[in-house]
């Protein structure tokens, strides 16, 4: 065991899948000896040679569309793109292509590969270094979401998604980057692609949340602890494939449900936990589901700590449904 | 279509005011990236992007536009802006992203908008802007406007879609633009020989059905010549391809280690090349230049910048209502109430001032 930050975490897991398997490569912008910009990479060309870990031209369309490429030619890309909010030129690539290949092909060709993105604000990064864009790609049916929170599942989520025959976009909260740390198991190990964690126990209300929103929703469950009111605080680090049984039953189990994302509200993820809810478990509502989101708007720069839902507004939340 | 490469920097004795500005401009252009280097040290601004090293390449192919023109810009051309127009409180305001800031706060660091001298801000997606210059090129040319579009982006934006793109559509449709590709020799820690296999990026050109040219982009008067060609092209419905040879010489931004992977006496080699000291030298040689005049401007220009900046510290907080503006024409009512709610949060906790009030649903 280490007591490695988030990204060291994803770091050994990468290193941990090259020494494993010679077909595993990583590829992106500046990922070789500079190490990515936020150092995910950091060493990778060093340890397995710029024939495994190297830099591409600035294309995010060519990184993706090659790997798919790479894919179903037998090796395991693990790309990434150096920011969410740059995966947009490669959208084409990954939405009609990586995404529906089994499908289209009656599961002749396929594209196992894994796509690495740093997302969401908390930097001053603007609102092309902060977005949140879950949502868009969880529309995508042939695709799978996957967000870590901790370090352990950081690296863990990495080695199933790697491991995993599907097309996985791994999505990286780079404001829990170098804020949280935790005990990684050194070696190989996986985490589940599709089932939630239980990052909190509580009888009164639950709180759904993933990626830089658990640490401040667990910050507010202690608020409102010191008020009596126990908050289940989940994670639900696979958005696709959801655990939906679990998430019914953590609804259930309180009766009160806050969802809290960082991305726009309307037709964000929480709309779906809220509908999932409402289809299956409407009879053990004791109140209305609330959302603590971002705002309708794109992503601030100055005013980012406004938009983001941070331990008071979450607290609010609590306090109504709890209070209804 | 050609491919031509040339280091021609005119020989003749260069226009003594236009010599002077260029300097002036020139020496601007790096007080405000120390002076803006300092800020960002003492952490009141958040991120610099400097274009140390890149000055004569800027101001001299940015100086061949009349007020009329239009500069489409990347992270660097900052200093091209303040030059035709983009007065130096809002170039700073920018960099705090202050409430003084025309763009609100919204964008980071290093992305500035002047809408009196035609320099629309670039989003920091890159390469998007090279087909916003092509359409704005092809409206000037059905609304039969004199105007003549100048497309910047970066050595790295070249294996953008926006750079095939945008090239493609200017050639086929002939409208009066032409881009300017700075070539620092790095696109973060990417060389140029890793960005393409081409010897030159001005080869990409002809793919296009467009002339394109190599120009030493550490000789500003090269420079200004190369673009004053291009506009001339431009002006008759040629567009053209420009790629001015440079050098980055520091990081890519103020978040950057270089030395992580690229080689000193590199550097070293470029700064001999230093595009300000080879510019003074020749106007020394020249007789347009006084000894001791450019640490004279130097001194005027830094006492400006540090005036404006004085202005800038003191500027007002942000309304909160601006959270919610600018999303559409007018604050639709599904973000009025987002707001309200957000706001009746806010005043309850002492966040919000009397002016961040309500909005009326
Ligand atoms: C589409 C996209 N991908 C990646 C980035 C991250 N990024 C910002 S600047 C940069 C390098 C740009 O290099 P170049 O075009 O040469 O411009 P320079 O910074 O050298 O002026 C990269 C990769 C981005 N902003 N947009
Ligand atoms: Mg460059």
């Amino acid at each position: 065991m280490a007591n490695l930050t988030l990204i060291q975490a994803v770091n050994d897991g990468l290193k941990t899948a090259m020494r494993a398997d010679p077909s595993v490569l990583v590829f992106g912008e500046d990922v070789g000896p500079k190490g990515g910009v936020f150092l995910a990479t950091e060493g990778l060309t060093k340890e397995f040679g710029a024939g495994r870990c190297f830099d591409t031209p600035l294309s995010e369309d060519g990184i993706v569309g090659a790997a798919i490429g790479m894919a179903v030619n037998g090796l395991r890309p693990v790309c990434e793109i150096q920011f969410q909010d740059f995966i947009f030129p490669a959208f084409d690539q990954i939405v009609s292509e990586a995404a529906k290949l089994r499908y289209r092909s009656g599961g002749q060709y396929t594209a196992p590969m894994v796509i690495r993105t740093p997302y969401g604000g908390g930097i001053r990064g603007g609102l092309y270094h902060s977005q949140s864009g879950e949502a868009y790609f969880c529309h995508t049916p042939g695709l799978k979401v996957v967000i870590p929170s901790t370090p352990y599942d950081a690296k863990g989520l990495l080695l199933a998604s790697i491991a995993d025959p599907d097309p996985v976009l791994f999505l990286e909260p780079k404001a829990l980057y170098r804020t949280v740390k935790g005990e990684v198991p050194e070696g190989q190990y996986t985490v589940d692609l599709s089932t939630l964690r239980t990052a909190r126990e509580g009888k009164s209300v639950t709180v759904f949340c993933y990626g830089a929103m658990v640490p401040v929703c667990l910050k507010a469950a202690d608020q409102a602890a010191e008020k009596g009111i126990e908050c289940l605080v989940v994670d639900l680090r696979t958005l696709l494939p959801l655990d939906e049984e679990g998430v019914l039953e953590a609804a259930k189990q309180t009766g009160r449900v806050v969802v809290v994302h960082e991305a726009p509200r309307f037709c964000g993820f929480g709309g779906e936990i809220s509908a999932i809810i409402a289809e299956n478990a409407i009879e053990y509502m004791e109140a209305p589901i609330a959302r603590v989101t971002g705002f309708d708007t794109p992503f601030p720069n100055t005013l980012e700590h406004h938009y983001m839902p941070d331990d008071r507004r979450v607290l609010d939340a609590i306090e109504h449904v709890w209070n209804y | 279509m050609t491919k031509t490469k040339s280091d021609a920097s005119a020989r003749a004795v260069p226009d003594r005011v236009e010599a002077a500005a260029l300097l002036r401009h020139m020496l601007r252009v790096r007080v405000l990236d120390e002076r803006m280097l300092k800020l960002q040290r003492a952490g009141r601004v958040g991120f610099v992007g400097t274009a140390k090293g890149l000055e004569a390449a800027l101001i001299g192919s940015a100086y061949a536009l009349r007020p009329k023109d239009w500069l489409w810009s990347g992270l660097r051309e900052g200093g091209a802006a303040v030059m035709r127009g983009l007065p130096l409180s809002e170039y700073i305001a920018q960099m705090y992203c202050n409430s003084n800031d025309t763009a609100k706060g919204r964008q980071m660091c290093n992305h500035f908008q002047h809408k009196g001298s035609n320099y629309p801000s670039w989003s920091s997606v890159i390469g998007t802007q090279i087909p916003h210059g092509v359409g704005a090129a092809f409206a000037a040319k059905q609304r039969g406007l004199d105007e003549v579009h100048a497309i910047y982006f970066g050595d790295g934006a070249t294996s953008s879609n926006g750079f095939h793109s945008g090239l493609n559509c200017a050639g086929v449709w002939q409208v009066p633009c032409y881009f300017v590709c700075v070539d620092n020799g790095w696109a973060i820690s990417v060389c140029s020989r890793n960005q393409t296999a081409a010897e030159s990026f001005a080869d990409k050109a002809v793919a296009y059905g467009m002339p394109g040219r190599e120009v030493d982009g550490n000789d500003v008067l090269a420079c200004l010549e190369a673009a004053r060609e291009a506009h001339e092209l431009a002006r008759r419905g040629q567009p053209s391809l420009l790629v001015l040879k440079t050098y980055r010489m520091l990081g890519h931004s103020s978040s950057d280690d270089p030395t992580k992977y690229r080689d000193e006496a590199e550097v070293l080699a470029w700064a001999a090349k230093d595009p300000l000291d080879r510019f003074e030298a020749r106007l020394l040689a020249d007789g347009i230049l006084a000894q001791g005049e450019r640490a004279r401007i130097e001194a005027e220009l830094t006492a400006e910048i540090d005036a404006e900046i004085h202005v800038q510290e003191a500027a007002p907080k942000m309304a909160l209502k601006t959270l919610v503006e600018d999303v559409y024409a007018d604050v639709p009512l599904h973000l009025r109430r987002q707001y309200n709610r957000f706001i009746a949060v806010a005043e309850r906790l002492g966040h919000a001032t009397p002016g961040d009030g309500a909005f009326p649903l």
